[in-house]
C-alpha cells in the first residue's frame, strides 16, 4: 500500500467521525492528531461502532488488545494499525 | 420571629406608614424619569381603591396586571391590596393565549391592561386601560374600558381598617413549572411580610437608599424590590423591559442614579460585566447587590466583583413557593483557583429548613437529600390545584414542610450546597449526572459566555446529553476543542454527547435560561438524526 492509500485512509475515517460524531463541525477542526477516545468525542459504545466501520471498509479483523488507545485513539494511529495489518494479511 | 411581632397588619400599611412619616419624600421612579412621593403615591393608590370598591370588587377578588413596569403599576398594586383585592401581574409580552389562560384560570374580575393588550382583556367585567393612547382623546378607549386617568379622579376608597387579615390572599404568581403549564403560586400577606421582615433585618435598608426593580412585577424577586423600600420610605427606580436587557443603558441607570442596592439575577449581573462597559462610570453609591434564580457561574460573578469590589454580595435562594428561604454573603474578593459555585448558605431566620431523603428521612450532615422548607413565607397553595399542593408537602412537628424539589447537602462552615433540581438529574450507564455540574465545567472555558445543557430520552443511548453554548464575542472555538476541554474537566460520562453552538441562549420572560425551549429543539434534533 502506497502513502496515498494512507491519506485516503484518514480522510475517510475523518469523514465517519464527522458524520457520527461531530455534526456539524468543520473538518479542519479535526487533525489527525485530535485525540478522540481519551477526549469523549469517542465513547466506548461509539468505539464499537468505530471498529466495525474500519473492519468493514478495509477488511480487517480487529482484535479485543488491538482496540486500545494506542491504535484508536487518533486518526494518524489508525491509519498506520489499519496499514499494517492489510500489509500482515 | 412569632407572628404578633410583625409591625404591620397588611402590606399596604408599608406604603401608609411611610406615607405619614416620609410624604414628601420619592418613593417610586418611572422609567420615563417622572416621579411620585410617599404622599402622592398613597392618595393614588386610595383613589384605585375607591374605584375598585365602587365596582364591586369583593374581598380576595382577583385583579390582573398587564402592562408594562411604570409608577402606574405600582399605583395599582397598592390600590388592589387596600381594596382587600389580590393582585395577579402577568408578562405583558407573553402570547395573547398565555396571558388570557392565567386571567381566565383565576378568574379576575378586574384589570389594569396596557392599551396594546387591550384585545385580550376585552371581556372581563371591568378593564382599566393604561399606557399612552393610541389617538389624541379618550374616544380610543375599547366600550365599557375605564381611563387610568378617569380612575385617578375617583372618590378615595379602601377596606375599613384593621379589616386586613394576615392570612388574606395578597399576590397571585405564575411559574411556567418544567411541565410549562403555567401555574398560579397564591401567596398572602402574612408570606410577603414574614420574608420583607426578614429583609429589613438582614439589609439594613433605610430612607436614603435607592432600589433598583430589575425583575417584572410577576417574578418574585418584585417582591424584595417592592416592599422592601415602601417599608422603610427608600426611593425605588423601576428599570424598564428596554434598559433592563441592554448592559450599557443599564449601567448608565445605575450610574447616574447612584442606586444603592441592585437586586436581579446573575444572568443580568454577568451581562453587565461582559458587555456594560463599566469601566466607564461611577458606582460609589452601590453598597448592595443581591442575586437569585439560577446558579451565578463563577466566572461571571468573579468579573462583576472585580468591577464592583466595593458592594456586599449575596446569594439568595428559594422558589416562588417559599420566597427567599436560605441565603450566603459571598466573600470578596473571589480567589482566582475557585470554580465551584458558591453555596446557597443558611436558613433565614423566618424559615427552617429539612434536607431528606426518598422515604422522608433526614439525612446525615453531609449527604445529599431534598429540602424541605417550612415557615410563614412558604406558599398556601396552587390556584385550584389542591392535589398539585398537597403533593409536595408532608406534616411533621406540626410544621408543613414544602419540598423544594432541590437537591443539596450541608457542609459545616457554608451551610447548604446546591446540588440541583431533581428534575435535573439523569442516570447514564448507571452513573448519576447532575447536568448543572456539566454547564459549570463548560463555563471554566475562558471563551464560553454561556452554557445550558439538557438531557434528552434516547431508545438507543437511555439518555443524550446536548450542551448549548455560547461563546465570547470573535472567540474561535469548535466542538473539539470544547470535547477535549470536557475531557480534562468532567469523568468521561458526563462529556456531552454533542455541543451546539449559538450566538446566545434563549430566555424566558424572568431572564433564567428557557431549557423548555431547548429541551423541545433538542428532542426535534435527536429525533430526525435518525431517520
Amino acid at each position: 500500500m502506497s502513502d496515498q492509500g494512507a491519506d485516503q485512509i484518514k480522510e475517510e475515517i475523518r469523514q465517519y467521525v464527522l458524520n457520527e460524531f461531530l455534526p456539524g463541525e468543520k473538518a479542519s477542526n479535526l487533525g489527525d492528531d485530535t485525540p478522540l477516545r481519551t477526549s469523549g468525542i469517542v465513547d466506548s459504545v461509539g468505539l464499537l461502532r468505530l471498529i466495525d466501520f474500519v473492519e468493514e471498509r478495509y477488511k480487517i479483523q480487529v482484535d479485543a488488545h488491538e482496540a486500545g488507545v494506542e491504535n484508536f485513539d487518533r486518526i494518524e494511529d489508525m491509519a498506520a494499525f489499519i496499514q499494517k495489518k492489510r500489509q500482515g494479511a | 420571629m412569632s407572628e404578633t411581632s410583625y409591625p404591620v397588619a397588611n402590606l399596604c400599611a408599608y406604603l401608609e406608614d411611610s406615607a405619614a412619616r416620609f410624604s414628601d419624600r420619592v418613593a417610586v421612579v418611572d422609567p420615563d424619569g417622572s416621579s411620585v412621593t410617599y404622599g402622592e403615591l398613597n392618595e393614588r393608590a386610595n383613589r384605585v381603591a375607591g374605584f375598585l370598591l365602587g365596582r364591586g370588587l369583593q374581598p380576595g377578588d382577583r385583579v390582573g396586571l398587564v402592562q408594562p413596569k411604570g409608577v402606574t403599576g405600582v399605583c395599582a398594586i397598592f390600590g388592589i391590596l387596600k381594596a382587600r383585592g389580590a393582585y395577579v401581574p402577568v408578562d405583558y409580552t407573553a402570547p395573547p393565549e398565555r396571558i388570557r389562560s392565567i386571567l381566565d384560570n383565576c378568574r379576575v374580575r378586574a384589570v389594569f391592561a396596557d392599551r396594546r393588550c387591550a384585545a385580550v382583556v376585552a371581556d372581563i367585567e371591568t378593564v382599566v386601560m393604561t399606557g399612552t393612547p393610541a389617538g389624541s382623546d379618550s374616544e380610543s378607549l375599547p366600550q365599557g374600558a375605564f381611563a387610568w386617568e378617569k380612575v385617578l379622579r375617583s372618590q378615595p376608597g379602601g377596606a375599613e381598617r384593621g379589616s386586613h387579615h394576615l392570612d388574606d390572599l395578597a399576590y397571585i404568581l405564575y411559574t411556567s413549572g418544567s411541565t410549562g403549564i403555567p401555574k398560579g403560586v397564591t401567596l398572602t400577606h402574612r408570606n410577603a411580610i414574614s420574608f420583607v421582615e426578614w429583609c429589613n433585618s438582614v439589609f439594613n435598608a433605610n430612607e436614603l437608599d435607592r432600589f433598583s426593580s430589575h425583575a417584572p412585577f410577576h417574578f418574585d424577586l418584585s417582591i424584595l424590590d417592592i416592599y422592601l423600600p415602601m417599608k422603610q420610605g427608600s426611593s425605588l427606580y423601576l428599570v424598564s423591559e428596554e434598559v433592563g436587557k441592554n448592559p450599557q443603558r443599564m449601567a448608565a441607570f445605575i450610574a447616574s442614579n447612584r442606586l444603592t442596592v441592585w437586586y436581579s439575577t446573575p444572568s443580568i449581573l454577568s451581562l453587565l460585566a461582559e458587555f456594560g462597559d463599566l469601566k466607564k462610570y461611577d458606582f460609589s453609591a452601590l453598597r448592595l447587590v443581591l442575586f437569585a434564580g439560577e446558579v451565578f457561574p463563577v466566572k461571571h460573578l468573579r468579573s462583576i466583583t472585580r468591577h464592583w469590589p466595593a458592594p456586599v454580595y449575596f446569594n439568595l435562594y428559594g422558589p416562588t413557593e417559599t420566597n427567599v428561604c436560605t441565603y450566603a454573603r459571598i466573600p470578596t474578593p473571589i480567589p482566582d483557583d475557585r470554580t465551584q459555585p458558591y453555596p446557597i448558605g443558611w436558613p433565614c431566620s423566618h424559615c427552617e429548613a429539612l434536607v431528606v431523603d426518598y422515604d422522608l428521612k433526614p439525612v446525615k450532615p453531609g449527604e445529599e437529600g431534598l429540602l424541605y422548607i417550612a415557615g410563614p413565607s412558604v406558599f398556601a397553595g396552587y390556584w385550584g390545584r389542591a392535589e398539585d399542593t398537597a403533593a409536595l408537602f408532608f406534616e411533621r412537628d406540626g410544621r408543613r414542610w414544602y419540598n423544594t424539589g432541590d437537591v443539596v447537602k450541608e457542609a459545616p462552615a457554608d451551610g447548604f450546597i446546591y446540588v440541583g433540581r431533581r428534575d435535573r438529574m439523569v442516570k447514564r450507564r448507571g452513573y448519576r449526572i447532575e447536568l448543572g455540574d456539566i454547564e459549570s465545567a463548560l463555563y471554566r472555558h475562558q471563551k464560553v459566555s454561556e452554557a445550558a445543557v439538557v438531557a434528552i430520552p434516547d431508545a438507543d443511548a437511555g439518555v443524550k446529553i446536548l450542551a448549548y453554548v455560547a461563546t465570547i464575542p470573535d472567540a474561535q472555538l469548535s466542538m473539539v476543542d470544547l470535547k477535549i476541554f470536557c475531557s480534562k474537566v468532567l469523568p468521561a460520562y458526563m462529556s456531552p454527547d454533542a455541543i451546539l453552538f449559538r450566538d446566545s441562549l434563549p430566555r424566558t420572560s424572568t431572564d433564567k435560561v428557557d431549557y423548555q425551549k431547548l429541551k423541545q429543539e433538542s428532542a426535534a434534533r435527536v429525533e430526525s438524526s435518525k431517520t
